[in-house]
Formats: C-alpha cells, structure tokens, sequence
C-alpha cells in the first residue's frame, strides 16, 4: 500500500484528516522541502521581484505590480509576473526573492485548495492570511541568507462581505491594512503617489488607474522597479478580486489606465 | 497457547466477500454517465454535507457508496495522492487511471490482510483533455477489482437494477439536464419509489467550464429546475 493510502488511524496520526497540504509533504516527502544551505556570507545573487501594491476599493481589492525582476544591478526578467490568484477569492502579490517568492505562491495556492477538498470548505480569508503567516515565518532562515520573501495578501472576505489587504515581514509577521499598501523597493513612493490619490469607495476603473499611477511614480524613484512599456507591450499586472471572485484585469485596460495616467501629465 | 482452526481460504474469502456485499446492498446507489457537457455523478442523498460525490484534482472526480467513513478515507487519500503528484510532476501528470490503480491496491491489501474488509465501491472518473483521448470511468470494488466503464454505470445497493434501466434509456451526447432527468428516473425505478429533489446529490466534470479546475456540485435549485423542466 502506498504511503499515501494509509488510513490515518492506522498510521497513528491524530485523529481527522489533517487539511494542510505543507504538512503532508514534509511528513510523506520531505526532500521536497528542505532547504539546502547557502553561502552566509553576503546576499546571494538570484533574481529579485520588486515594487507590488494593493488597495481597496468599492468592490473588494485590487492588486498590481511591475514586472521587473533585478538580480544585482542586472535586470533579469522585465516581463516576470508577481500578482497571483491564491484561489477563487484571494489574491496574493510578492517582493523579494524570486525562485523562492514563486514556491510559496505554489504552495500557498496547493494550500488552499488542498483545504478545500479535503474538508469540502473554503478557509476564511483570515484563516488564509495566517496559513501564509505561518509559511513566511517557515522561510526565516533564508530570508536571513538573503532570499528574503515578503508577500502582500488579499482579497474578498466572504463572512465581512468586504475586500481586505494583509501585510507581512520576513519573520511572519502580519498585519491587516484598511486602505492600501504597497512593499518592494519602489514600495515607498508607491505608497506615497497612493497617499495623494487614494479615496474610499474608488470605482473599479478609478482603483485601477490609481494602481498604474503608483506603479508609474514607483518606476520613476527607483531603479528596480520597471515602468510601463507601451512600445513593447509591457503592462503591469492587475488583479482585482470583487464579491464574484478573483478576476485579472484585462491588457487593455490597463493599458488605457496607463494612457489616461500619462495623458494628465502632458 | 490457543490455536486459529483451520478455515479454508475459499470460505474466508467468500465470507469476507458476503460481508462486504450485504454491507453495501443496505446503502444507496450512485450513477456515473458520460454525456456531452461532460461526466455526471449523481446519487440519492438525504444529506447536503457528507457527501458521496466529490473533486479529486482537475479533471478528475470520486464517488463512494457503502460505508461513509471508509470511503471518506479512501477519498482523503486520493486527494492527497493526487496533490502530491501534482506538485512533484505537473498538474497534466495526474491521472485518474493511477489513482483507480492506487485505490485497487489499498482495497485488496485490506481485503486481504485486515480483520474486515471496506464495505465500499467507488468510481473514479477523468474527462478528456479538449479534443483527445477518451473520458474515462473505473469502478473498483471493495476487494480491489477494478472495472474500465464505457458511457454509463451504476454503484452500490442496487447496481443490477440501475444498469439495466440505463441500458435502455442511454444514448451518446446527452446533454447535462438529460442526463440528470434520466439519471434521476433510473435512480427512481430501481429504488421502486419516487425521490425528492432536494435529497439528489450531483456532480459534474464539466467540459465547458473555464477554470481549471473542471468539478463542480449542482445546486439543489438547479437540480429542482432541470427536474421540473
């Protein structure tokens, strides 16, 4: 019989079927999860994801980022993305370091759904946000080598009826924002353009737009934060996660957001 | 120092056997049938949250009759079995025939090896990938068999009855409401009474679906309005 066939009274686990799909894998196939060590001294050079945001809005919350990663003063990927869909209801956004920010959005997505076929239920959203707690807070001692990952997490709290957005730092730590919140290394003027231009209730399209704007102000302080590229078709990633569900904003869109953004400033 | 007698290993087996078929001869039945929306599971249950039917990964769905615990436990691990696969291969990687396979062996070994056997049968069921290969439906009894189902079939108390009332009814590329009406009518005539709507449980692998996960449970009021239309 496979190890994965085992019935968990029989293999002497707690009782009821554990949700989490981490702790299968480190019980049934712990290779997969090790973490082998780096070089302590200095940051490793891998690839770096920058400037993310999220913000609410009338609907729920929306979510963006750039699409450059850095590795050094390089830019390693200018078309990377950084904004997921954790799962039909949330959204997930990341800085840091790339390979090791792209698993946990992996493992946080297998997480979820993982859940929700087990125990046929949908986690809540703060349930959600304290799963990812727990799986920044497991990466700590590579964010102490310098592959730290911190995420931005969000999305539409059915129990609330309300979109919320979480923040975190590389020790697990998290926090719930109200209005918006952006992190990266263009995170800090990020926040500022969205200081001037955010407002309860903004439209969907106005949400967006405010979105592209801190992402353009963002591109234009900091070197590692790549701004829109309208002649190669470079566009931020925009996610917006309403009472519907998690839905990408299309390119157009965002494009036009852009062009509306740019136009105000000619 | 007690000694076991002597039992012959025709009669422990046929014993085993007897007991796990009266056992699920008491539960309740399930359908599977492919139509052209997809692959349908659907099933007389009183309950709305213990459930008979349910997703095991993208494509591929479960569905238990006998004893709910046990195969509760069979579903969990071919979640987990499915999960794992996915993350160490790629979604595209999994398969409902490994999982059937997978199933086929856990059953047999506690068939032969454990004091009682499940008093389970199950189906797993894959709809093809968009425009390849076939959808395919494995029926794996509670002493390991497996079976390779084509179009339709019917699991648990009243299996015989179920097959034959589809045998005559079934027909390739009905679509999804069809399927439930005449799923329905065969669950109604081999049980000999009528059912209540609010107690059919049902679904779909739904070919049509845009997201990537396929599996979806029909709501008692669309269930209510296929049946009333």
């Amino acid at each position: 019989m496979s190890d994965e066939l085992v019935p968990p009274v029989v293999s002497g686990d707690p009782i009821g079927a554990n949700p989490s799909f981490f702790d299968l894998l480190v019980r049934t196939r712990p290779e997969l999860v090790q973490h082998s060590a780096v070089p302590s001294s200095g940051e490793a050079l891998v690839p770096h994801g920058t400037t993310v945001l999220g913000l609410k809005f009338e609907g729920g919350v929306v979510f963006a980022g750039d699409r450059r990663a850095t590795e050094g003063y390089s830019i390693a990927d200018d078309k990377i993305e950084k904004v997921f869909a954790a799962d039909d209801y949330s959204a997930i956004a990341i800085a840091g370091a790339a390979g090791q920010a792209i698993e946990i959005v992996k493992m946080l997505q297998l997480e979820l759904e993982h859940y929700e076929k087990i125990t046929g239920d949908r986690l809540s959203l703060e349930g959600k946000a304290n799963r990812l707690a727990q799986m920044i807070r497991g990466n700590f001692p590579l964010a102490l080598q310098g592959l730290a990952v911190v995420p931005l997490f969000g999305g539409y709290d059915e129990r609330w009826q309300q979109g919320r957005i979480f923040y975190y730092d590389a020790t697990g730590g998290r926090w719930e924002e109200q209005d918006f919140y952006a992190i990266g290394s263009g995170g800090r003027a990020a926040k500022s353009s969205l200081k001037k231009r955010w407002r309860a209730g903004l439209s969907h399209d106005d949400g967006v737009r405010v979105a592209v704007e801190a992402l353009v102000d963002a591109a234009e302080e900091d070197i590692a934060t790549g701004g829109p590229d309208a002649a190669r078709g470079i566009f931020p990633t925009v996610l917006a996660v309403t009472s519907e569900g998690v839905s990408p904003v299309p390119e157009d869109r965002v494009r036009a957001a852009y062009e509306v953004v740019m136009g105000a400033r000619s | 120092m007690s000694f076991m007698p002597y039992v012959p290993p025709e009669q422990l087996m046929k014993d085993r056997s007897d007991y796990a078929r009266k056992g699920i001869a008491r539960g309740k039945s399930v359908v599977g049938l492919v139509c052209k929306d997809g692959l349908l599971f659907i099933a007389e249950n009183p309950s709305t949250t213990l459930h008979k039917i349910s997703e095991i990964y993208d494509r591929i769905a479960f569905a238990g009759v006998g004893k709910y615990s046990e195969f509760e436990d069979l579903r969990i691990a071919g979640v987990r079995l499915a999960d794992l696969r996915g993350y160490s291969y790629g979604r595209e990687d999994v398969k409902a025939k490994d999982i059937a396979n997978a199933y086929s062996q856990a059953l047999s070994t506690i068939f032969t090896q454990q004091m009682k056997p499940y008093e389970v049968e199950i189906l797993v069921g894959e709809i093809s990938e968009d425009g390849g290969g076939r959808d395919e439906v494995y029926h794996i009894l509670f002493d390991g068999s497996v079976n390779d189902e084509h179009g339709f079939v019917g699991i648990g108390g009243h299996a015989e009855e179920l097959s034959t009332a589809l045998k005559g009814s079934y027909q390739d590329g009905w679509d999804l409401a069809t399927s439930v009406r005449e799923a329905v009518k065969a669950l109604c005539s081999a049980e000999g009474r009528e059912i209540e709507p609010a107690s059919i449980e049902a679904g779909v692998l739904e070919r049509t679906r845009a997201q990537r996960r396929k599996f979806r449970r029909l709501p008692a009021d669309e269930i209510g309005r296929i049946l009333a239309g």
